[in-house]
């Protein structure tokens, strides 16, 4: 412990620098995969084939394993930010496409109809009712992705991506030399540190943008 | 559309129905067959019929929430195909059954609806929303900010209809619009509405499956069949007096004489000169029915009921006046 403490102290900047990455590849990611997976969502969430289709290949793409994608986008993207940013937007897609399609279901399709027939153009009706009242679902969804892409996001190493999997691999690898243990640990810590700031965040996110009205 | 002033006075629109028609894909029948009507302005036509009759298809084919096969609407005289069905319903009034309130809007944005769409500015747009929860008898300061979620069925329903009004439309459309409530709230909202549409007189279509709401609401009924085929279209008296055939006959039931005493209000009837011989009949108020009228006779096992006004007896009823009141309609299979 003591040991771990004094590598704390000595590497606490590179640490701090490094979880500052993991965080941002990982809002830059979830936010491009949300715009992605919401634009999808709202278009295919009332044709059965479509919606089906659009979760089914979500869906596969989050069983292929993460070494293998990010082993397959060097050729073609190299090293570093881009294939991580492009393998975790990949991944970000499933939970955002399913809780929008789910969202946008489940708002009572009495009140759409009350929309409607008041004289809402179809477009009123899904940004302006259905959108707000799918919110809650959809933002769920989105805090499932930036979970996911959180844990994801450290093997982004294995393509020298930004991060705290460096320290995690480095650690790892060099296992019995001097901080090998307490460079994994403090990255593995980091992570989960992360993981509830990003967690806390989507609390404070929802209270804010979803409707007095709704609150149960 | 016709303009409206902001106070609400303009009166109703009159609508045409012609041949209209909705075929379903793949259906043998069609669930709406060549519906045929004529509906003056002010009017408040009924549809009653059972479920599946296709009343509400037809009343929703009005505005086009269902796009109908064949046939033509013609609301005051403009073809309602020709218009942009946006457009067109922002000119009519919409009352669903199931109320369907905006659950993240307040009572008051939810009223404000159509006046935002159609672009009137935030002052006009408050007053208006105030005038009407004040016309549905919901306190403005206390409802205007409170959610959906937070009001009871009855008061969700009200909101409902003062949404509907909130443009002033000349036409409005009520499915089942008191249907979600208990019978006393449903009384009462029924009283109230009738006692608002005395004074705006929009051209209403208000569908019901229950014959007594026909009854008490309808200046004329239309009683449907399969594909709203039109049995009979006339008013409540005319159908208790004069069924059109035993599928009419079978709505009206055996109590058809007592029902039309219902309709009739006792201040309406001759009466007898009130004397000092009245003093120990039993008296009824001259703002109730006829039928009730009966009931107090009969319990009271007198022959003559004395009426009160609000400043004391106008007359005396007898049970001869009552049951002469039902002849002059019809042949009466009472």
């Amino acid at each position: 412990m003591g040991s771990f403490l004094e590598y704390l102290q000595k590497q606490y900047d590179d640490l701090l620098q490094l979880a500052w990455e993991h965080a941002l590849v990982t809002i830059i990611s979830v936010g491009i995969g949300a715009v992605i997976a919401l634009t999808v969502g709202i278009l295919v969430w009332n044709k059965p084939v479509s919606r089906a289709g659009a979760v089914a290949i979500t869906g596969a793409i989050l069983t292929i394993p993460s070494f293998a994608l990010l082993g397959l986008l060097i050729p073609a993207f190299g090293l570093g930010w881009t294939p991580t940013v492009i393998a975790l937007v990949l991944y970000s897609l499933l939970p955002i496409t399913r809780n929008t399609v789910v969202g946008m279901r489940e708002v009572d399709p009495a009140i759409l109809e009350a929309g409607t027939g008041l004289g809402m153009s179809p477009w009123t009706v899904t940004m302006r009712v259905q959108l707000p009242l799918a919110w809650p679902v959809i933002l769920t969804g989105i805090r499932v992705s930036a979970q996911l892409i959180i844990g994801i996001a450290a093997i982004a190493a294995y393509v020298l991506g930004p991060g705290l999997g460096e320290v995690i691999f480095s650690g790892l690898s060099r296992l019995g030399s001097a901080n090998a243990l307490n460079q994994a640990i403090a990255g593995t810590v980091g992570v989960i540190i992360l993981a509830l700031i990003f967690d806390a965040a989507f609390v404070l996110v929802r209270r804010l943008t979803t409707s007095r009205g709704l609150r149960a | 559309m016709p303009d409206t002033s902001p106070a609400g006075s303009a009166h109703g629109a009159s609508i045409e129905l012609i041949d209209l028609t909705k075929q379903y894909e793949g259906a043998a029948e069609p669930a709406v067959d060549k519906v045929s009507m004529s509906i003056p302005p002010g009017e408040l036509v009924v549809f009653v019929g059972p479920s599946g009759c296709g009343k509400t298809t037809t009343m929703k084919m009005i505005n086009r929430i269902i796009e109908p096969t064949s046939g033509q609407i013609l609301i005051d005289g403009q073809d309602a195909m020709s218009l942009d069905p946006v457009e067109l319903r922002r000119g009519i009034g919409y009352v669903i059954q199931q109320i369907g309130l905006f659950p993240h809007m307040t009572i008051g944005e939810n009223v404000a609806v159509v006046p935002r769409l159609l672009g009137w500015d935030k002052k006009r747009t408050a007053a208006r929303v105030d005038e009407l929860l004040d016309i549905v008898s919901l306190d403005p300061s206390s409802f205007r900010d409170r959610y959906p979620r937070q009001l009871s069925g009855g008061q969700q329903q009200r909101v409902g209809v003062a949404r509907a009004l909130a443009a002033d439309p000349p036409v409005m459309l009520m499915d089942e619009p008191f249907g979600a409530t208990d019978p006393i709230t449903r009384e009462r909202l029924q009283n109230e509405f009738l006692r608002l549409q005395n004074e705006i007189r929009k051209t209403i279509i208000f569908v019901t499956h229950d014959f007594e709401e026909a009854l008490k609401m309808g200046d004329r009924i239309a009683v449907l069949r399969e594909q709203s085929h039109i049995a009979q279209f006339a008013t409540p008296d005319q159908i208790l007096a004069d069924p059109a055939d035993e599928y009419v006959s079978s709505f009206v039931g055996e109590g058809a004489a007592l029902k039309r005493l219902g309709l009739v209000s006792v201040g309406t009837a001759p009466l007898q000169s009130w004397g000092e011989d009245a003093s120990g009949l039993p008296s009824i108020p001259s703002d109730v029915t006829l039928r009730e009228a009966l009931g107090v006779l009969v319990g009271a096992g007198s022959d003559r009921v004395v009426v009160r006004g609000p400043d004391g007896p106008i007359g005396v009823l007898t049970m001869a006046t009552v049951t002469s009141m039902l002849e002059g309609a019809g042949d009466g299979d009472c």
